[in-house]
């Protein structure tokens, strides 16, 4: 045993207690700090060269012909994209159609009754692995379902490519809105007599409304600037077209033919159906993200 | 007066709303069962439907298919080998670029360098990138970022050329080109799931590593790296996947060039840039080979995804 009544042994005066900064270690903690500011700084360059770009290169195109006219025939200027972006609007409508009751309806399930259990479990493995399914695939598949069996490209064979697209977007994110909505609510609702679905329909979902407008509009956002599905769903047109079961015109796929043909003036319309499309997605990204943001309960 | 004998009518008809209740009840339980089912099947519904179109290809080319070269219309002769091999290649490239840069990006935000109001839009920016449309992105790459990188391909070309990995007089279309721009589109991806898991490690281990003196980068590599393995695993698995789908890029960068080089800078192809760029106008035979084409990519994204969810989901059940 040692004996606190002794004096303590001096200190050693040749050890220097004090934090050097000039040692090894600090100076690699100083150099990693460096490198991953300067990974950050790279990640942000694209990203914003991407968006001076397209905004440069679109903006003297914007005017009232390009969201009204037709395009021109190859190596012609003027004329605009008024039909892709009527197209676009369409498909996207009959995505949102399909995916979102699907999508909302399952949610609704995962969250209200089955949590836990090992079905919710199995459906919320397939929907995050399907979320990672890449868009060309359910191009695809809409073009085995759809295509095939009714023997041509149409805007409703888009749709169906987008809805597979958006639907586990809706479904995973609007459950993380339901889960959100308190317990207390429920059990007040069914403390009053009222059976599951009434609970649901008149208390959880209007409470959980606005995340579930941030699902669609997310999904949207996802889907609107997909090409790779509508490829050989949707095809392309060069005319006029609303017909549901007609091939349809979408930015997305007009953008990247125009990209890929040797003519100038279509090129420049790629670039002001990029600069239309990019701050479609972008608006609606970032409002539906800062409106996220917000919610708490 | 209320009668209270069974046979009243107030009586049933208080019963026949309690029924109706509660058949709609049991109506919409079923229903919101059946739709969840549903989604769960899709992926099992897109593989069936897929595999059974291509079968006419499957039965003819077997496994031959995704070993040899040929890829003739005309002929009807179809083998995937270049496209599985740029498919692999330019996802491996994207990789080797991103992780690093998202893993460095993911610990600057996470580990309190910066105040909030600084990282927070970072991080936000960054998350935007992964919203820019895939097209765009391929739009931007023709016409900015293959301008600007023909200089440094022509220096390594020129001063490394003696590698066979640069061996070629660069194009600007290149296996290397979308290797480099499927970097930039994944990066968003592990950075946020990379970030999300080093937020969520527990304080503990922090508090811990730093008590016994270790500096914040020790304690960084040496405690949070390896306590947050699997969700970095994860989301690089995730990441990958993304890589060796994305269409729209690949098919606008590539070069779409059906052959095998060594060389990073020669033009190849990916199994998605090849649908892409030949399904339009596809005859009936070629659309049965690309779609056993698609299966086979179908395949590959679904291993390395159902391998990304177990992955996380495992390190997700520790925490909790």
């Amino acid at each position: 045993m040692t004996d606190i009544s002794q004096p303590h042994t001096p200190a050693p005066t040749n050890v220097q207690l004090s934090k050097v900064w000039t040692s090894p270690r600090n100076l690699f903690g100083l150099f990693m700090t460096g490198l991953t500011a300067l990974f950050a700084a790279i990640a942000i360059i694209p990203l914003a060269a991407i968006v001076i770009n397209v905004a440069s290169q679109g903006l003297p195109l914007i005017n009232l012909d390009l969201f009204t006219k037709l395009p021109p025939p190859p190596g012609l200027s003027g004329g605009g994209l008024g039909n892709a972006i009527v197209g676009t609007l369409i498909v996207l409508a009959v995505a949102v159609v399909i995916s979102v009751p699907i999508g909302v309806l399952g949610a609704i399930w995962l969250s209200e009754f089955g949590r836990g259990s090992k079905i919710a479990y199995w459906v919320r493995f397939s929907a995050n692995v399907l979320s990672g399914v890449p868009a060309i695939i359910a191009g695809l598949f809409s073009y085995t379902i759809v295509v095939m069996t009714m023997g041509t490209f149409s805007a409703f064979a888009g749709g169906v490519a987008l809805a597979v697209v958006m639907l586990p977007i809706v479904m995973r994110t609007t459950e993380e809105g339901l889960v959100l909505v308190p317990e207390e609510v429920r059990l007040a609702a069914f403390g009053l007599g009222a059976t599951r679905f009434e609970t649901v329909s008149r208390v959880v979902l209007p409470a959980a409304l606005p995340s579930i407008a941030t699902a669609v509009t997310l999904a949207v956002a996802r889907a609107g600037g997909e090409a790779a599905p509508l490829l050989f769903t949707a095809l392309n047109n060069n005319f006029w077209s609303t017909h549901l079961f007609k091939p349809i015109s979408t930015l997305s796929v007009q953008i990247y033919f125009f990209a890929i043909i040797p003519f100038r003036p279509q090129q420049e319309l790629a670039w002001a159906g990029a600069l239309v499309l990019l701050s479609i997605i972008l608006i609606v990204s970032i409002s539906s993200r800062l409106l996220t943001r917000k919610k708490r309960y | 007066m209320i009668n209270t004998s069974p046979e009243s009518p107030d009586v049933a008809a208080i019963e026949a709303r309690r029924n109706l209740r509660y058949y709609l009840d049991q109506l919409f339980y079923f229903l919101t069962m059946a739709f969840a089912i549903a989604i769960a099947l899709v992926l099992v519904w897109i593989v069936v439907q897929i595999g059974l179109t291509a079968l006419p290809a499957i039965t003819r080319f077997g496994f031959s298919f995704l070993t040899t070269t040929t890829w003739d219309p005309v002929q009807n002769i179809y083998g995937v080998l270049p496209q599985i091999y740029g498919t692999i290649v330019t996802a491996i490239i994207a990789l080797v670029v991103a992780v690093p840069l998202g893993l460095g990006i993911a610990i600057f935000l996470s580990e309190d360098f910066l105040p909030p109001y600084i990282t927070t839009p970072i991080a936000f920016a960054i998350e935007l990138l992964a919203a820019i449309p895939s097209v765009v992105i391929g739009l931007w790459g023709i016409f900015v970022l293959i301008p600007f990188l023909r200089p440094f391909y022509a220096f390594l070309y020129e001063y490394l050329g003696w590698i066979p990995l640069f061996g070629t007089s660069p194009r600007g279309n290149s296996i290397l080109t979308l290797g480099l721009v499927l970097a930039f589109m994944i990066l968003p991806l592990i950075t946020s799931i990379s970030r999300g898991t080093l937020i969520s490690l527990p304080p503990h281990l922090r508090q811990g590593a730093m008590a016994l003196g270790a500096t914040r980068w020790e304690t960084i590599l040496r405690v949070l790296m390896p306590a947050g393995f699997s969700g970095i695993v994860g989301s690089i698995m995730l990441a990958l996947g993304r890589a060796m789908g994305e269409t729209m890029a690949a098919a606008m960068l590539v070069g779409n060039s059906n052959r095998i080089s060594i060389s990073l800078l020669d033009p190849g192809s990916t199994i998605a840039s090849l649908i892409a760029a030949q399904f339009g106008e596809a005859g009936r035979d070629q659309v049965a080979a690309l779609l056993y084409a698609g299966l086979v990519l179908m395949i590959l994204t679904l291993i390395v995804n159902i391998l990304a969810e177990m992955i996380i989901q495992k390190f997700q059940n520790v925490e909790r």
